[in-house]
C-alpha cells in the first residue's frame, strides 16, 4: 500500500469517527440511552416548525417613547427652573418631538440658557424674543442622545419581555433584537399561545394623565377637543362581566409613566374589590408627590394601554410613592395586570408584526413526513446509482452515507437548527449529491475509453473532475450563503443543511471515494474496473 | 462497464439546434410573463403580502361552504377556504386583515366555530400571521438576495473562467455605487433591483465577460421560466418558494459551469478549431452528466412531492419545474449564448497565456 493512501485513510476514519461522534446525540433513541454521557453534549436542536411553538416579530413605537420621554423632561425644566425664581409655561409637544415652551420675562434669558446649558445640554435649545417681551424656546433631541433614549428604550422593552416570559417557565426562549427596534421571540415548545400572546403583548403601558374639565362630550366624542388635549375611552365594568365605554378629555402630556413602578401586587378594598397596588420608586415618588400636591381636587385618569380604567379626584398631596389603580376589575384581571406591571411595563407600546406559530402535533407529522421523504428518496438514489454504475455505485452509495453523517453532526456541532425546510436541504442534497461522484465516474469511463489502464484512469478521473467540482460546487456555496444572509428562520435552516452538504459531498466524493478506489484496485494490476 | 443512458462519443449538433431552443424558451418565457400580467404581477403569499393564514383541523368533517357561512358575520377581510390534504376535516384560512384590531384571529374562530358548530371541536394547527410593513420588507429582501445571488456569481465565474478577477471587481464596484445611488435618490426596491440586473448584463456584454454572460443569462432564464410557470398554475409565493429560487440558481449554475469547464478545457487543448465544435463537444461530452444528476435529483424531489407533506409540496414543485428548465437551458441556452458572443475562431494566445499562467495544460 502506498504511503499517501495510508494517511488519507487514516485522516478519513479519523473524520468519520468524530462525524458519528457528534452525529449520535441527534439520534433519539441513543439521546437516552446511557452511553450518551460519552457523547458530546450538542445535539441538533429542532426548528419551532418542528417540535411546535410561537415565533413572535414585535415592533417597538419608540417615536411614542421618544415624545413621553421628552415631555417628562419639558415637566423636570419648568420644575427646576422654578427652583430659580424663572417662570415658564407649561411645556409642550409639537410635532411628536418638539417640545415648546414660553418664558414670561425676557430679563430672565440669559439665566434660562445658562440653566438649560448647565442641566439640560443633552437637548438643543432655540429661542426666539417674542414682541410682547416674552420668549419662546424649542427643544428637541440631539442626534446622539435621540439614539441614547431610543436604543434604551429597545434594551428595556427586550428586557421586559424577558421578564415576562420567565413567567410561564419555557425551556429555550429566545429572544433578541432585530433592525428597525424589532424583537424577534421565540418560544419553542410553548402551546398556549394564547396566553403568551397576551401577557407578552399586553405592553402594559402605564400613564397618568390629567382630566380636562368642562369639554362638551358630544363634541369630544367627535374628536373636538382643545390643544393639547385628546380624547380617550373610559372603560365601565357593567355587572354581568362586559365593558361599556365612555368618553373623557385628557392632557395629552403624560405627568407619570409607569416604568417608574417598582412593585405592584393585588389588594381588597373595604367592598372586598380588588385593586391593584403599585409603589413607585424613589424618582416616581418624587414626581407622584409632585404631582398630586399641585393637582389637588383634580383627576387624574389612570390610562393603561390607551384606555382610562379609573380617573379618581385627587383628595390630597401623596407623599411615600404609594397609589393604586381600581378599575373595577375581576380578580384575575388585577392578577394578570399586577404581573405584567411588575415585570415591568413596556417603555413604548409594541405591536405585533408577524406571528407564527406551530401546534407540537403538526410538528410531529412534518417530522415524520419529512423523515419518509428521505428515506424513499435515499433508497432511490442509491438503487439507481448501484444499477447504473455497479460496484461503483456501491462506493457513491457509501460516501452518500457518510454525508448524511456528516450534515447531522454538523448540524449538532455548530449549534444550528433543523427546519422542515432544512429537511427538504437534506433531502435536496441527497440528489445533488451524487452529482460529484457522477461528474467523476464518467470521467473515468471517458479515460477508459481512451484506453488507459483502471488505475490510471481512476488517477486521471479525480484529478480532472476535481477542479470542476470545486467550481461548480462554489456557486452552489455562494447562493446558500446569500439565503442565510437574508432569510429569516426555517429559510436560513435550509440555508446551512444545504451549505453542509456541498462541502461534505465535496469532502465525500473527492477525498474518500478515492481512498475506496485505491483500495480496491491498488496493487492489483489485472482488476477490471466495475464502473 | 455498466449502463450508459448517452452512447459514448454522441455527437449531436446542440449548436445547429440553437434556433429551435430560442423559440421554445421564448415561446415559455411569454407564457409565464402573459400569465403575469394577466394575474397583475406575481399572486404574493402572505409572506410577502401580509396577512394571516391558519391551519385549522376539525374533528369531524365539514365543507367549506360551512366554514364561511360560520365566519360570515365576523367580517373577514378577503376570506378564502382551501382544503388541505385529503378528506373534509384539514382547510386552510386565508384572511388579509382581521376586521377587528384589538381581536386576535383565534379568538374569533373560537366564537364563531362554538357558536355554529358547538359539536364539532377544532384546533388551530399553525397559525402565520405577517403585518404589510414586515410582508414589503421581506419582499425587498427577497429581491435583493436573487440580485446579490447572481452578482457575486457573474463575479466568480469571469474571474475564475477568464483570469479577469480584476474586471470583475471594477463591474462589482460600479454596480454598487449605482445601486447605493439609487437607494439615496428613492427608487423602489424592484426598480432597483431590475435595474441592477440589466446593467450587470450591460457590463459584463460591454466587459467581454462572456462566460459569465451566458452563465447570468441562463439562470435569469430559469428563474423567470419557473415564476411564470408557478404564476400559471396560480402558486403562491412566499419565502419557501424564494428559497426553492435560489436553490434553482445554484443548481442551475452548477450545471451550466460544469459544461463551461468542459468548453475551457477544450479551448485549451485546441480539441476543436472553431468555437462552435468546441462548444458541441463540451456539451456532448457532459451530456450524460447532465442528465444522471438531473435524474437523481428528480427522483428525491419526486419523494418529496409525493411524501414531504403538505406545507413543503409547493416548494417541490417549484424545485421540480426548476430543475428540468436548469438542466434544459444548461444544454440549450448557456452555451449557445457563449458561442454567440464568441469570436469564430479560436485565438493563439489564449491557449499560450493559459500555458503560462498554470505551467501545464
Amino acid at each position: 500500500m502506498r504511503e499517501g493512501l495510508r494517511w488519507r485513510l487514516l485522516v478519513a476514519i479519523f473524520v468519520l469517527v468524530v462525524g458519528v461522534v457528534y452525529a449520535l446525540p441527534s439520534i433519539p433513541a441513543i439521546g437516552t440511552s446511557p452511553i450518551k454521557k460519552f457523547l458530546p453534549e450538542e445535539k441538533v436542536s429542532l426548528g419551532l416548525d418542528l417540535q411546535g411553538g410561537i415565533h413572535l416579530v414585535l415592533g417597538v413605537d419608540v417615536d411614542k417613547a421618544l415624545s413621553t420621554n421628552l415631555s417628562l423632561m419639558g415637566q423636570d425644566i419648568r420644575t427646576v427652573a422654578r427652583e430659580d425664581k424663572i417662570f415658564i409655561l407649561q411645556p409642550r409637544l409639537v410635532q411628536g418631538e418638539k417640545l415648546e415652551f414660553v418664558l414670561l420675562k425676557s430679563s430672565q434669558k440669559e439665566a434660562l440658557d445658562a440653566l438649560l446649558e448647565k442641566s439640560f445640554n443633552r437637548l438643543d435649545a432655540e429661542s426666539t424674543v417674542l414682541d410682547n417681551k416674552k420668549v419662546r424656546y424649542t427643544l428637541t433631541y440631539t442626534p446622539e442622545y435621540r439614539k441614547y433614549v431610543a436604543d434604551l428604550t429597545l434594551d428595556q422593552a427586550v428586557k421586559t419581555i424577558r421578564n415576562r416570559v420567565d413567567q410561564f417557565g419555557v425551556a429555550e426562549p429566545d429572544i433578541r433584537k432585530q433592525q428597525d427596534y424589532r424583537i424577534q421571540v421565540q418560544l419553542p415548545g410553548l402551546t398556549d399561545t394564547e396566553r403568551a400572546i397576551k401577557i407578552i403583548g399586553k405592553t402594559a403601558h402605564l400613564e397618568f394623565k390629567m382630566v380636562r374639565e368642562g369639554v362638551d362630550p358630544a363634541k369630544a366624542a367627535k374628536g373636538i377637543v382643545p390643544p393639547g388635549t385628546e380624547a380617550m375611552q373610559q372603560m365601565h365594568r357593567n355587572p354581568d362581566g362586559t365593558y361599556s365605554e365612555s368618553v373623557i378629555v385628557l392632557n395629552k402630556n403624560a405627568a407619570l409613566t409607569g416604568d417608574t413602578i417598582s412593585d405592584a401586587r393585588v389588594a381588597y378594598d373595604k367592598f372586598n374589590k380588588p385593586y391593584v397596588a403599585i409603589t413607585f420608586n424613589s424618582s416616581g415618588s418624587r414626581r407622584f408627590e409632585e404631582l398630586t400636591g399641585e393637582n389637588v381636587k383634580k383627576r387624574m385618569a389612570i390610562v393603561l394601554d390607551g384606555k382610562v380604567y379609573s380617573a379618581p379626584v385627587i383628595q390630597e398631596k401623596i407623599r411615600g410613592g404609594r397609589a393604586s389603580i381600581s378599575g373595577s376589575f375581576t380578580t384575575e384581571e388585577a392578577h394578570d395586570l399586577a404581573i405584567v406591571l411588575r415585570a415591568g411595563s413596556l417603555p413604548a407600546p409594541v405591536k405585533i408584526l408577524e406571528e407564527r406559530s406551530v401546534g407540537p402535533s403538526l410538528g410531529q407529522e412534518s417530522i415524520d413526513q419529512g423523515i419518509t421523504a428521505t428515506l424513499i428518496g435515499g433508497a432511490l438514489v442509491m438503487i439507481f446509482m448501484m444499477i447504473y454504475y455497479g460496484f461503483s455505485g456501491v462506493i457513491a452509495n457509501v460516501v452518500l452515507l457518510m454525508n448524511i453523517v456528516f450534515i447531522v453532526a454538523g448540524l449538532a456541532a455548530f449549534g444550528a437548527t433543523l427546519t422542515l425546510p432544512g429537511i427538504a436541504g437534506i433531502i435536496l442534497t441527497l440528489g445533488m449529491a451524487v452529482d460529484a461522484n457522477v461528474i467523476i465516474f464518467e470521467r473515468i469511463r471517458e479515460e477508459l475509453r481512451r484506453g488507459l489502464t483502471p488505475f490510471k484512469a481512476v488517477d486521471e478521473g479525480f484529478s480532472s473532475a476535481t477542479l470542476t467540482i470545486f467550481d461548480a460546487n462554489v456557486t452552489t456555496l455562494l447562493a446558500a450563503i446569500i439565503l442565510y444572509q437574508f432569510g429569516t428562520g426555517p429559510i436560513r435552516g435550509f440555508a446551512v443543511t444545504l451549505s453542509l452538504g456541498i462541502l461534505a459531498s465535496m469532502f465525500t466524493a473527492i477525498f474518500c471515494a478515492r481512498i475506496i478506489f485505491g483500495l480496491w484496485i491498488n496493487g492489483k494490476p489485472g482488476r477490471k474496473l466495475s464502473i | 462497464m455498466g449502463l450508459s443512458i448517452i452512447k459514448p462519443n454522441s455527437k449531436i449538433d446542440f449548436i445547429g439546434l440553437r434556433k429551435y431552443s430560442v423559440i421554445l424558451s421564448l415561446a415559455l418565457l411569454l407564457l409565464g410573463l402573459g400569465s403575469l400580467i394577466l394575474h397583475g404581477g406575481p399572486k404574493y403569499g402572505i409572506d410577502f403580502s401580509g396577512g394571516v393564514l391558519a391551519q385549522v383541523r376539525f374533528d369531524s368533517a365539514v365543507q367549506p361552504q360551512e366554514i364561511k357561512d360560520s365566519l360570515a358575520s365576523a367580517k373577514l377581510q378577503g376570506l378564502s377556504v382551501q382544503r388541505f390534504g385529503d378528506g373534509d376535516t384539514e382547510y386552510l384560512l386565508r384572511i388579509s386583515s382581521v376586521g377587528e384590531v384589538d381581536k386576535r384571529l383565534p379568538e374569533i374562530l373560537k366564537a364563531q366555530f362554538g357558536q355554529s358548530m358547538p359539536n364539532n371541536t377544532f384546533s388551530i394547527e399553525r397559525l402565520d400571521m405577517v403585518g404589510p410593513k414586515i410582508g414589503a420588507d421581506l419582499r425587498s429582501a427577497a429581491l435583493e438576495a436573487l440580485y446579490f445571488a447572481v452578482l457575486l456569481i457573474a463575479i466568480y465565474i469571469s474571474g475564475r473562467f477568464e483570469q479577469r478577477w480584476f474586471t470583475a471587481g471594477i463591474m462589482a464596484a460600479g454596480l454598487a455605487s449605482g445601486m447605493y445611488l439609487l437607494d439615496l435618490m428613492g427608487t423602489p426596491k424592484q426598480l432597483q433591483v431590475l435595474i441592477a440586473m440589466l446593467l450587470t448584463l450591460g457590463i459584463c456584454w460591454k466587459l467581454k465577460l462572456n462566460f459569465a454572460l451566458g452563465a447570468v443569462i441562463a439562470l435569469i432564464h430559469d428563474v423567470l421560466i419557473t415564476v411564470g410557470i408557478l404564476s400559471l398554475l396560480g402558486k403562491e409565493f412566499d419565502l419557501t418558494i424564494v428559497a426553492a429560487l435560489l436553490t434553482i440558481v445554484g443548481y442551475s449554475l452548477n450545471d451550466t459551469i460544469i459544461v463551461f469547464d468542459r468548453i475551457r478545457e477544450n479551448i485549451f487543448q485546441r480539441t476543436a478549431p472553431t468555437y462552435g465544435e468546441v462548444i458541441n463537444k463540451a456539451v456532448n461530452q457532459t451530456l450524460s452528466r447532465t442528465l444522471l444528476t438531473s435524474c437523481t435529483t428528480m427522483l428525491v424531489l419526486v419523494s418529496l412531492f409525493l411524501f414531504g407533506g403538505g406545507i413543503i409540496h409547493d416548494f417541490a414543485l417549484t424545485l421540480l419545474v426548476g430543475v428540468t428548465v436548469g438542466t434544459y437551458s444548461s444544454i440549450f441556452v448557456a452555451s449557445p449564448v457563449l458561442y454567440a458572443f464568441s469570436p469564430n475562431e479560436i485565438p493563439e494566445e489564449e491557449v499560450e497565456s493559459h500555458n503560462h499562467a498554470d505551467g501545464t495544460v
